[in-house]
């Protein structure tokens, strides 16, 4: 969630599901809402039953957009130039220049007044790329994009860039001028280098026209959503955003965020209830998967993992280039030595460098889909697959299938026997004996398939898309040798250390010395998830006296902590506040803070120091949230206060004092506490390794030319260009069509869940594409009638649904059709169809490495693939 | 629907038992015998999930169809059946007035309809009326259930029902249809459709109130410009007609009823006795007429 934290300060959706409700306006782009996350979607209609408009802008029309009011098409992967022309829009507005309401919100919440260096050149001055281009190194250098004088720590361990790697001296010290005044600004936004002016600049050329001409949205529907947006902000109301996969799927998807995190900026509407930005997460604990994290490239809790590419040498190092000198993150010391603390207790001291030098450093990058490519090329020899089912997600499957038949061993833990653990007996390449293979007979990978336990078979907690902890108990006991995830990685952990147990030899301290002492029960040894949830939790060291918040954590070895942001959630040894359940009554406050545990400190909305006034006033009674008491001298109302509870409005930091560090260097009007300025950054002036500003870019394979600047994608993409993984070139005439992949409502992502239930596998039993009638009618294509779809990857065999849902679209002068296909489907369980992610390519986002599944070309044609087997296979 | 106060007293998810009357938490109502419940499917709200089909499903342990691709927008179940008792209907109607595909939408659903059909809970009903045996009855909650082991397999039943809900299942030879979740009513839960709508497009209810709460919504609708918007099956309306004074399953509807493949016009098998009767009868008589005066003539 690099888009989010690098523009608000913390990688997470800033509002509460239920909060939507509270909305006058919600946008769903980049999501398919009502298909993807039901549930949620009831609190969207709520919204509508107060009388919300409700706007819909995606490439397809879906079951959310017939729940919509304002239904926008826009062609994949063109988001971008849509959004820059409502941000385009906006700012040039009567009512945006004239309402005093957005003046006051954005000079004082955001940094649109802050000034950057003179030297910085933008985008739309080199033809699509900013200043600082290394063609070279393929990346940026961002010292340009800094603010005049000073050098902005990223508020980023996941994507931290440093300004000036190459001397991070000299950036250390440069940070120092941020603990000795505040940023350069001029608040009358006259300054030709200050961020309203860059934006303005930047965005002058993404006209109604423009937008129409390269998304293919009407000028007239595209206006009808501007206006939408801007009759919906300010003072007494306000409008939600909700994006999910359809965005991040994207090479520009970390942007794609960050724009409609600038036009909430811009409206006024984060921190205030009805407002901010939903991140709704592609699983039920994927929020947690990156809280905790399963990321390589993270430690708990979004502390930086050591890395060989940073000057990360030693611990004293490593925490003096990766702890900014203000806002929040200035704790940083505090969190790492807990967290060392509670992973090699009494074996961690000052004196050993809390045993920092045990934890690998990363060389590269270790996501999955260059994980993928180092297993095709033997780099890697072992693999364990825990709820992951990569022949179906993995992109460019035919590759990951070469790579996993490279692999010696691979275990694979699942409810039922997936594609990953059968590729090497079912997959088509298998099965051809006289094909290229890899054939069935010569695969020696050996595969280890161990029954995985259901959720309502153990007990845990899941984090959902609004940062909210909700415990579940054991409801029954899983079947015979199914056992949980946890239950597997405790005894594996044991087992290993068993084995290390006599050895001398140090590389294996970390695993003698790891603090592995969970409480288990019954004759099967199940460990204890609360006493897990505790330890993630923190507690004083040695006494395990649980602790309340994190402000309790201490730099000196006396607190353990697993994950910093979710200490509170088990404040006593005696109260799990994620199991808690007390929902507010119809009169009460409408946060249900006693429902589940939010991190941080259990804050529903997060920034809402915005939802008053510079004063500290509600901006509104019809919106009133949080606000100032000036006479009990702290911030009340609604929710915890994401603020220090007791800075007054009007507290300026007296810099002739001397430096002041952490948040005490940002004024009484500063809602975004962890960053180092205390604003929402509109400019990002580090963190992203792509733009300050999004800016729009063709998806890495395009049928058009970039409409917009001589720079046709995203300058530092991650491209992988090999004989395996070959990319189309701009508006091939071989692969002329858009496609775009998604996910059904009726399964659930890989579909182990759902393709193996007959009352879910009956509802959409057998892949499809959609295709609109236009291109079905230039190709004689008729409903149901099977058709091959190839890449230069390969080529699966489907069924054609035509309908009208889809769209060709007019793009600079040429129509282009598009087709979209959900790609849950494999050979395996009572659902069945071809795998689509053999079309998709291994691409990544240069923030994320996410690849773009949302928006690549391909060709069709009428008619069946030969194959040995004909048809699709069932089991 | 907001939290009901009785919320605060369940806050463990373990419990001793079976919240006692859980309908009234999760649809606010209480479920007493003698009293009248049924449904109000609303499909404004419907996001078409089709979580109604697969808690039905799960609950009443039915079976899934044959796994095929129909080809009918997002429909794969086709129809109610003897095994399938909430079916999720896929209208597609894209284009606007002048053709186009449509961008600006009427609030709520529009332009692709999403129906949760179910079995309507007639009063009367031609069911039980044609029903030989008495398998099939009216329960205390003003509810039609077949109960399977008195019936006789003789599929009166099945062209009775105007709607196409009855069928008779090949393997036991017995005729099947939602119970409106009898089991769980007796138990003071909710059927377990409306209990899975994530936006209470399926309402469950007593079906006065139910009556009083849809007519609102029609109002409501209206004035916010979905003039289209009707109710089919409260008394007085479509749906309603022919002896059948009300469906105890009734629907907000924005189109005609034939889109929604329901009848516009149904009607009580009794009604159909008498002209048929009469039109056999006049027939003979005018054959015989004939033959007389051909004789005559002779």
């Amino acid at each position: 969630m690099p888009s989010l934290g690098a523009t608000f300060g913390r990688g997470a959706a800033t509002t509460a599901q239920w909060d939507i409700a509270n909305a006058d306006c919600v946008v769903i782009m980049g999501s398919n809402m009502a298909e993807n996350h039901p549930i949620a979607f009831r609190f969207v209609m709520q919204a509508k039953e107060k009388g919300a408009t409700i706007i819909h802008a995606d490439p397809r029309f879906t079951r959310t957009s017939a729940l919509c009011d304002i239904y926008a098409p826009v062609r994949a992967g063109s988001d971008i130039a849509f959004l820059g022309g409502l941000i385009n829009y906006i700012i040039n507005s009567e009512r945006w220049l004239n309402d005093a309401f957005f003046r006051e919100y954005v000079v004082n919440y955001t940094n649109i007044a802050t000034i950057i260096e003179d030297n910085f050149q933008d985008a739309s001055e080199l033809d699509g790329l900013f200043s600082g281009w290394q063609a070279e190194k393929l990346s940026y250098n961002v010292d340009s994009w800094q603010y005049r004088g000073m050098d902005i720590p990223a508020t980023l361990a996941e994507a931290y860039v440093h300004p000036s790697t190459e001397d991070p001296d000299k950036a250390i010290e440069k940070q120092q001028e941020l603990t000795r005044r505040l940023p350069p600004s001029d608040r009358t936004l006259q300054d030709p280098k200050c961020v309203y002016q860059i934006l303005k600049r930047h965005y002058a050329a993404y006209t109604p026209e423009m937008v129409e001409r390269v998304s293919g949205c009407p000028k007239k529907t595209f206006l009808k959503v501007a206006e939408t947006l801007l009759n919906n902000a300010g003072r007494e109301r306000t409008g939600a955003w909700c994006y999910a996969v359809g965005w991040t799927h994207h090479t520009t998807g970390v942007q794609m965020i960050r724009a409609a995190a600038i036009i909430q900026c811009l409206l006024g509407n984060i921190g205030r209830p009805g407002g901010g930005i939903l991140a709704l997460r592609g699983h039920c604990s994927i929020q947690g998967s990156t809280d905790v994290p399963t990321l390589y490239n993270m430690l708990p809790g979004y502390l930086p993992q050591p890395s060989a590419m940073k000057p990360h040498k030693n611990f004293d190092r490593y925490v003096e280039v990766e702890t900014p000198p203000t806002g929040w993150w200035h704790n940083f010391p505090k969190y790492i030595i807990s967290l060392l603390r509670a992973w090699y207790g009494n074996a961690a001291s000052a004196e050993n460098e809390w045993r920092y030098p045990w934890i690998p450093k990363i060389v590269a990058d270790h996501s999955q889909e260059p994980m993928m490519l180092a297993i095709a090329d033997g780099l890697i020899r072992g693999l364990l697959l825990i709820g992951q089912n990569p022949v179906i997600g993995g992109h460019n499957s035919k590759l990951v299938r070469k790579g996993l038949a490279n692999l010696e061993w691979m275990v694979v833990r699942e409810t039922f026997e997936n594609e990953t653990a059968s590729f090497w007996y079912k997959s088509p390449e298998a099965k051809d004996t006289n094909g290229a293979g890899p054939r069935a007979q010569d695969i020696k990978t050996e595969i280890f398939l161990l029954p995985a336990a259901l959720p309502g078979e153990k007990e845990g907690s899941f984090t959902n898309t609004q940062r909210l902890l909700q415990w579940h108990d054991k409801v029954v006991e899983p079947p015979g040798d199914c056992r949980s995830d946890l239950w597997f990685m405790f005894h594996l952990g044991k087992r290993l250390k068993q084995l290390y147990a006599n050895s001398q030899d140090p590389k294996d301290e970390p695993i003698k010395n790891l603090t592995w002492d969970y409480p288990t029960q019954g004759a099967q040894e199940v460990p204890s998830a609360d006493a897990v949830l505790k330890e993630i939790n923190g507690y004083t060291w040695p006494e395990r006296k649980q602790i309340e918040d994190f402000k309790e954590l201490k730099d000196d070895g006396s607190t353990a902590c697993g994950v910093w942001i979710y200490t509170g959630v088990y404040p006593r040894a005696d109260f799990n506040h994620a199991r808690s359940r007390k929902p507010d009554l119809p009169d009460g406050p409408g946060t249900h803070l006693d429902w589940g545990f939010a991190w941080p400190s259990n804050r529903r909305i997060m920034y809402n120091r915005a939802s008053a006034d510079a004063e500290g006033k509600p901006w509104s009674e019809r919106k009133r949230y949080m606000w100032w008491d000036g006479e009990k001298q702290q911030w009340t109302g609604k929710d915890n206060p994401d603020f220090s509870s007791n800075k007054a409005p009007d507290y300026q930091p007296d810099f002739s004092q001397g430096p002041k560090n952490g948040v005490d260097a940002h004024d009484g009007k500063a809602p975004f506490m962890m960053s180092a300025d205390g604003k929402a950054w509109i400019f990002v002036p580090s963190g992203l390794k792509d733009a300050p500003l999004p800016t729009h870019y063709e998806p890495v394979e395009s049928p058009v030319r970039n409409p917009m600047y001589g720079q046709q994608e995203n300058p530092p993409v991650k491209k992988w260009a090999r004989a395996d993984n070959p990319y189309h070139r701009v508006g091939d005439p071989q692969y002329p069509y858009v496609i775009t992949t998604y996910r059904l409502t009726e399964h659930h992502s890989g579909a182990i869940p759902t393709r193996f239930v007959p009352s879910l596998a009956e509802l959409q039993p057998e892949g499809f594409a959609e295709i609109p009638p236009e291109l079905a009618a230039e190709k004689s294509i008729a409903n149901l009638d099977w058709i091959v779809i190839s890449t230069a990857r390969g080529e699966i065999e489907s069924r054609a649904l035509i309908t009208e849902r889809l769209r060709p679209f007019e793009i600079a002068g040429r129509r282009i059709y598009q087709i979209g296909m959900p790609w849950h489907f494999g050979w395996q369980g009572y659902a069945t169809g071809d795998v689509v992610n053999v079309l998709s390519s291994i691409v990544g986002d240069p923030n994320t490495t996410i690849h773009e599944g949302k928006a690549f070309t391909c060709n069709l044609r009428k008619g069946r693939l030969q194959r040995p087997q004909q048809g699709v296979a069932r089991t | 629907m907001s939290v009901h106060p009785r919320a605060r007293e369940y806050t463990e998810s373990l419990l001793p038992g079976v919240i006692p009357q859980e309908a009234e938490l999760t649809a606010g109502t209480r479920i007493e015998p003698g009293r009248s419940y049924g449904f109000f499917t609303d499909t404004t709200l419907c996001i078409g999930c089709k979580a109604c089909e697969v808690a039905c499903k799960e609950w009443n342990e039915l079976p899934a169809e044959e796994f095929k691709l129909t080809g009918d927008s997002y429909d794969n179940t086709g129809a109610l059946s003897a095994t399938t008792w909430r079916h999720v209907s896929f209208i597609e109607k894209l284009k606007d007035a002048n053709g186009d595909r449509a961008t600006e939408l009427a609030p709520f659903q529009s332009n692709w309809l999403m129906m949760s059909d179910v079995c309507k809970h007639c009063s009367p009903a031609p069911c039980l009326e044609s029903c030989p045996t008495g398998a099939l009855f009216r329960t205390e909650f003003d509810t039609v259930v077949v109960q399977q082991d008195i019936c006789n397999g003789c599929g009166y039943c099945v062209p009775a029902c105007p709607f196409g809900v009855v069928e008779v299942n090949v393997p036991d030879g017995k005729a099947h249809k939602c119970t409106l979740c009898y089991d769980r009513l007796k138990g003071g839960l909710e059927p377990a459709c409306a209990k899975a709508c994530p936006t209470d497009s399926i309402q469950f209810g007593e079906i006065s109130a139910l009556h009083d709460r849809a007519r609102k919504r029609v109002e409501s609708l209206h004035a916010q410009g979905r003039s289209d918007a009707y109710l089919y099956g409260a008394p007085d309306t479509l749906g309603a007609t022919n002896g059948i004074n009300r469906l105890n399953a009734f629907f907000l509807l924005t189109d005609r009823p034939e889109v929604y493949n329901l009848p516009p016009q149904p009607s009580l098998p009794s009604r159909r006795v008498l002209p048929g009767l009469l039109s056999g009868l006049a027939t003979m008589a005018a054959i015989a007429i004939t033959a007389i005066v051909a004789l005559a003539g002779e």
